[in-house]
C-alpha cells in the first residue's frame, strides 16, 4: 500500500473532485439566514486629515440597515489592529508601533484606508448608500516612496515620527566587514530595487460574520491563512471578545500567498457590525478594492557591495536597504525586510563577514507584509544579482564564481555570519544537475541561432537557499515574534479504524488533505481513502499557527508524525492486553499489530474496536478511546536551496523578453508527493517570472494615487507567457525532523526573479548593461537599448 | 423582466433586473456557486461558463439576454457522478490547486478542445490567455487541456 500511496508517491488529489464540479465552499459562497451586505467607504486621498463623516443621508436610503465609522468602534472600545512580530533595531530600539486603527481615525493614510462600513439588505443599496456618504477631507501632502520619506523636511505618516522611520535595524559585524573591504582585491557595487508587488490570490478576500445574543457567540468565516491567530488578535486584541465565544472558520480559500496570512481590519470590523447590526453580515472584496486593501509585498531600495579577494572569493558583503512598511504596520510587517531578509544574505556562499542594515519606513501608501517566499526573494536577489556582477567585472565563468564560493557538502551543519546555523543541503550537486539538464556550455550555439534571428539570447543562474519551516518558536521570540511557531495535529482514530485528521495548518492550494493522507497511510498503514483531513475551523481543531513560511509539511507534518507515533505506542499497549504478550514484544508495521516471533498478530482496525468496545481491556491502567493530539516545536528553521537557470531572447527592436528556457533543480528534502511539489514549484517559478517580467504596482509619487489598480494595468502573468519549465528535486533530507521535509512552497518565488533578470542582463551585457530594475518591461528594455545606441550599430 | 432559458438541462423562468448579471444570477439567486468572480475588469475568466455552447465571461454578460438561450455552468458539466473527461484530465494531470479559477479554466478548455482535437501547448495557451490562474503556474493546465481534449474525441469516437 505505502508505494502506491504513502510518503514518495504521487497521489492523485483527494480534493480536486469538489473543485472541478463546481462544489468548492469558499467565504464568497456562503449565505446565512436574514443576511445582510456590507461595502466599506474608502479614502480616496493618500494622506487626508478627516474631518467630518455625515451619514445622515446615507443612513435614510432604502435598505440600510447600519453606517458604522471609527467613532462608533471608539465608542464601543475597539482596538487598534495588532502587530504580531515587531523588531528590535540599532541601540536597542524597538520598531516604532503606531495605532492601527479598523476604520480610520484622524487621518487617512493611504488610498483605500477604511473610513465607514456600510450595511444594507442587499448589496446595491450597500453600494448606493456608501456613494451618499459625505466625508469631508482635508488633503495633506503624501510621502510615497522610501527615499523621499527619508528626506529632511518630509511629510510625516504619523505626527509623532517626524522621521518616518519604523526601525533603523542592523545584522552582522559592521567591524569584520569594514576589515575585509580594506583587503579586497576587487569591489563590486550594484544599486536596485525591488519593485513593489500586489499578492493577488485568485479569490479576493471576503468575511461573513454572524452574532448569537443568547449564546454570546461570534462565527466569522474569513479567507484566512491562519484562523487561529485571527481569533486570537480579533478576539484579544480588537474586539476583546472571549476566546471560547468565538468561532473563525476559513473554508476553501482560494489561494493565499502571504497575502491572506494577516488579520485584516475588514475581519474585525464585519463580526463587530453583525453584532450591531444583530444580522448576519457579509462583504466580498472587490478585485480593484484588493489591490486598495490586501497587504503589498517587496518594495525595497538597496544599495549593496561586495569584497572580492583576487581569485574570486567572497571576503565581505554589505548591504543597505530602505524597505517600505507603506502608513501602517501590518501583522507581520518590520519581521519580512529584517529578520526575514538579513539573516539570509550569506546565501549558499562561505563570505566570512556580512554587515546589513535596514532602514523600515512608513509612507502613505499600502501597508506592506510578506508575500510569496517574504524576504527571501529580496535577499537572494540582492546576493545572487551582485554576484554576477562580480563575475562580470573580474572576468570568471558565472557557475565557476559561485563553485568557488560554495560551503562544501562535509561542512554542515554551517553557521552563517548572520545567525542561521544551516542543517543540511547540496546545492553544488543542484547546480551540477542544472547545468547539465540546460546544457550551459552549448549556449554559445543557442546564443548565436538566436542572434541570427535578430534576437538577444541571455543565460542567467542563481543558487540560493532559504530558511522556512517557520518557525522554531525559541528562536522566533528571540526575533520578536508575539507567540510561538510550533503547530498541533490530532488522530482521531473510530471505533472502525478509520482516521479523522485535525491539523493547525490551512490548505489553500497546497494539497494538504492528500499529502497528510499521504503521512498517515504510510505510518498507520490504511489506506488514504479511509483518512479525512480537517483544518480551518477553530470549533473542530484546538489549535494552529496556520500556513505560511512553507511550514506546514516541516512543522504541521512533523505534529502529524508525532501523533501517530502516539497513536501507535497506545496501540501497542491495547495489542499486547489482546495478544497476551508483553508491550515490548509487540511490534507494529503495514497496519498489523505482531508478537515478534510468533504468528500472532491484530489488525489495526481490531486495536481500534478494542479501544471503543473495551470487552477484554486493561481499564484500571489504560484509559479507552484511541484519540492523539501532538504539538511539534521545531529546533530550527529548515534550509531548502537550490539552483535554477533561465534562458531569455529579446527582440531588441520592441525591448519584449521571452522566457525561452527554465530548469529548477531544488532540494526540498524529503518529497511527500513529488506530483503536488512538481506543481508547488513550477507555481512559485511563475509567480516570481512575474515580477522579472510582468507585475508592477505603481503608485503616483506626487499624489500617491495608486496606478496599477486592476487587472488592466497591473500585468499578472499569463499562460501564453511561459515556455515548459523543467523541474527536478535533489533531496539531501532535513536533519532535524522526522519527515526529513524542508519545504517546497517558495522555493520558486525565491529563485526565479534573479534567475531571471541575470540572464535579462546576460543578454544586454554586450551594450555595458550590468543591471536591469524590476519588472524588465518591453519599455524598460527598450529604453536600455535605445540608449546604449543598439539600433545605429546593428544598422 | 421574465425570462426563460436552459440552465444544466433543466428550464429555468425568472424575474431578472435590467442591471442583473449572469453570474450574479447564478450565484445568488440561483444558488450555483460553482462559477466564481476574480475580478471586475472582465479578465481572470474565473466566471466563465457556456451560452449556447460558447463559453463566456458571465461577469459581462447580462441576465435579461439570456431569453432562450442554453446555459450550461460547471455544475452541469458531469454526467451524473461520472466526471466530464475534462474535469477528469485536470484531476489527472494536476491541472488545479486552489480551485478557484478551475471552474472557468474548465469550461474555457471545454469549448476550445471541441474545436481542437489535439492541441499543441502553443496553442491551449494562447485561447487560455483570459483565464488567470496564479497557482500552477499554468503548466499542468496545458497537459490537463491536451489530455482532455484527447479524452473527449476518444470519448465521442466511441459512441
Amino acid at each position: 500500500m505505502n508505494a502506491r500511496t504513502g510518503i514518495g508517491a504521487s497521489l492523485l488529489r483527494k480534493e480536486d473532485l469538489r473543485f472541478v464540479t463546481g462544489r468548492g465552499n469558499y467565504v464568497a459562497d456562503i449565505q446565512r439566514p436574514g443576511m445582510a451586505i456590507g461595502v466599506f467607504v474608502r479614502s480616496p486621498h493618500a494622506h487626508a486629515r478627516l474631518l467630518s463623516i455625515d451619514t445622515t443621508a446615507a443612513k435614510a436610503m432604502p435598505g440600510v440597515v447600519g453606517i458604522y465609522t471609527g467613532a462608533d468602534l471608539d465608542a464601543d472600545g475597539v482596538g487598534g489592529l495588532p502587530c504580531a512580530w515587531p523588531v528590535t533595531g540599532k541601540g536597542n530600539t524597538p520598531s516604532k508601533e503606531p495605532v492601527h486603527p479598523a476604520l480610520a481615525r484622524g487621518k487617512v493614510r493611504h488610498v483605500g484606508d477604511p473610513v465607514a462600513f456600510v450595511v444594507a439588505d442587499t448589496m446595491v443599496q450597500a453600494k448606493n448608500a456608501a456613494e451618499a456618504v459625505v466625508v469631508e477631507y482635508e488633503p495633506l501632502p503624501a510621502v510615497v516612496g522610501v527615499l523621499d520619506a527619508l528626506k529632511p523636511g518630509a511629510t510625516a505618516v504619523f505626527d509623532d515620527i517626524p522621521d518616518n522611520v519604523c526601525v533603523d535595524w542592523e545584522v552582522g559585524d559592521a567591524a569584520a566587514t569594514d576589515a575585509a573591504f580594506a583587503k579586497a582585491a576587487h569591489v563590486a557595487r550594484l544599486s536596485l530595487v525591488n519593485n513593489r508587488l500586489v499578492g493577488n490570490p485568485m479569490e479576493p478576500r471576503a468575511a461573513v460574520a454572524e452574532h448569537d445574543p443568547s449564546r454570546g457567540s461570534h462565527t466569522l468565516w474569513t479567507t484566512s491563512q491562519f484562523p487561529h491567530i485571527v481569533k486570537l488578535l480579533m478576539g484579544n486584541f480588537v474586539l476583546h471578545l472571549p476566546q471560547h465565544k468565538i468561532r473563525v472558520v476559513s473554508p476553501d480559500v482560494g489561494g493565499g500567498f502571504g497575502v491572506k496570512q494577516f488579520h485584516y481590519a475588514e475581519e474585525a470590523v464585519v463580526t463587530w457590525a453583525a453584532k450591531k447590526a444583530l444580522r448576519p453580515v457579509k462583504w466580498v472584496c472587490e478585485r480593484s478594492e484588493g489591490f486598495l486593501s490586501d497587504a503589498h509585498g517587496r518594495d525595497h531600495v538597496t544599495e549593496a557591495e561586495l569584497a572580492l579577494d583576487e581569485r574570486g572569493k567572497f571576503l565581505g558583503l554589505r548591504v543597505r536597504t530602505i524597505a517600505n512598511m507603506g502608513g501602517y504596520l501590518s501583522t507581520f510587517g518590520p519581521n519580512i525586510p529584517t529578520n526575514l531578509y538579513g539573516l539570509l544574505l550569506a546565501g549558499v556562499y562561505t563570505t566570512p563577514a556580512i554587515y546589513c542594515e535596514v532602514k523600515a519606513v512608513f509612507t502613505n501608501t499600502l501597508p506592506v507584509d510578506a508575500y510569496r517566499g517574504a524576504g527571501r526573494p529580496e535577499a537572494t536577489f540582492v546576493l545572487e544579482r551582485i554576484v554576477d556582477v562580480a563575475a562580470s567585472e573580474m572576468g570568471i565563468d558565472k557557475a565557476e564564481i559561485r563553485r568557488r564560493n560554495m560551503i562544501p557538502p562535509d561542512a554542515y551543519p554551517y553557521k552563517t555570519p548572520v545567525m542561521m546555523e544551516y542543517d543540511s543541503g547540496d546545492p553544488g550537486g543542484c547546480l551540477d544537475r542544472a547545468l547539465a539538464a540546460i546544457d550551459w556550455t552549448g549556449f554559445g550555439k543557442r546564443r548565436a541561432e538566436s542572434a541570427s534571428r535578430g534576437k538577444l539570447r541571455g543565460i542567467g543562474l542563481t543558487t540560493y537557499i532559504e530558511a522556512c519551516g517557520l518557525a522554531p518558536s525559541r528562536i522566533a521570540t528571540r526575533l520578536g515574534a508575539r507567540g510561538g511557531l510550533f503547530e498541533s495535529a490530532t488522530v482521531r482514530v473510530h471505533p472502525t479504524g478509520d482516521v479523522t485528521v485535525l491539523m493547525g495548518t490551512h490548505s489553500h492550494g497546497q494539497g494538504h488533505e492528500t499529502t497528510c493522507s499521504q503521512i498517515v497511510s504510510e505510518r498507520l498503514g490504511i489506506p488514504p481513502e479511509n483518512i479525512e483531513v480537517v483544518f480551518g475551523d477553530t470549533d473542530r481543531v484546538q489549535f494552529g499557527l496556520g500556513t505560511y513560511g512553507s511550514r506546514s509539511a516541516a512543522v504541521g507534518g512533523s505534529a502529524l508524525a508525532k501523533a501517530t507515533d502516539k497513536v501507535i505506542v497506545k496501540g501497542r499497549k491495547i495489542a499486547a492486553h489482546m495478544l497476551e504478550a508483553s508491550e515490548e514484544d509487540v511490534t507494529f508495521a503495514d497496519g498489523r499489530f505482531s508478537v515478534a516471533g510468533t504468528d500472532l498478530s491484530k489488525t489495526f482496525q481490531d486495536v481500534a474496536l478494542m479501544a471503543h468496545y473495551p470487552v477484554d481491556y486493561p481499564l484500571e491502567i489504560l484509559e479507552p478511546g484511541l484519540e492523539e493530539q501532538a504539538f511539534y516545536d521545531p529546533v530550527n528553521f529548515t534550509f531548502p536551496c537550490g539552483a535554477h537557470i533561465a534562458e531569455v531572447e529579446i527582440d531588441p527592436e520592441t525591448g519584449v523578453v521571452s522566457l525561452v528556457d527554465y530548469v529548477a533543480v531544488d532540494d526540498v528534502g524529503t518529497v511527500i508527493n513529488p506530483m503536488i511539489v512538481d506543481g508547488q514549484i513550477v507555481g512559485g517559478i511563475v509567480q516570481g517570472v512575474g515580477q522579472a517580467l510582468f507585475e508592477d504596482c505603481v503608485y503616483d509619487e506626487s499624489s500617491g494615487q495608486l496606478l496599477s489598480g486592476s487587472f488592466m494595468d497591473y500585468c499578472l502573468p499569463r499562460a501564453d507567457q511561459f515556455p515548459q519549465i523543467t523541474v527536478q528535486t535533489h533531496v539531501t533530507p532535513c536533519t532535524h525532523n522526522a519527515l526529513g521535509v524542508k519545504g517546497c512552497g517558495e522555493v520558486g518565488t525565491i529563485a526565479s526573479p534573479a534567475t531571471v533578470i541575470n540572464a535579462v542582463v546576460d543578454a544586454l551585457a554586450h551594450l555595458g548593461v550590468n543591471h536591469v530594475d524590476m519588472p524588465a518591461s518591453p519599455n524598460r528594455v527598450w529604453r536600455i537599448i535605445n540608449d546604449a545606441g543598439f539600433g545605429q550599430t546593428a544598422k | 423582466m421574465q425570462i426563460r432559458f436552459q440552465l444544466n438541462g433543466k428550464p429555468v423562468t425568472v424575474d431578472v433586473p435590467p442591471h442583473e448579471l449572469l453570474s450574479e444570477l447564478l450565484r445568488d439567486r440561483l444558488g450555483l456557486t460553482g462559477t466564481h468572480v476574480g475580478c471586475d475588469t472582465s479578465q481572470c475568466g474565473a466566471c466563465v461558463v457556456h451560452v449556447d455552447g460558447r463559453s463566456v465571461k458571465s461577469c459581462t454578460t447580462l441576465a435579461a439576454a439570456l431569453e432562450g438561450a442554453t446555459v450550461t455552468s460547471i455544475e452541469g458539466l458531469a454526467d451524473g457522478a461520472a466526471l466530464h473527461p475534462m474535469q477528469q484530465a485536470f484531476h489527472e494531470k494536476h491541472g488545479l490547486q486552489c480551485g478557484f479559477c478551475t471552474p472557468g479554466m474548465i469550461m474555457s478548455s471545454v469549448e476550445f478542445a471541441k474545436n481542437n482535437p489535439d492541441p499543441t501547448p502553443e496553442a491551449v495557451r494562447h485561447w487560455l490567455e483570459g483565464n488567470f490562474c496564479r497557482c500552477t503556474g499554468y503548466q499542468n493546465i496545458v497537459s490537463s487541456v491536451q489530455a482532455g481534449a484527447a479524452a473527449m474525441h476518444a470519448q465521442r469516437k466511441g459512441a
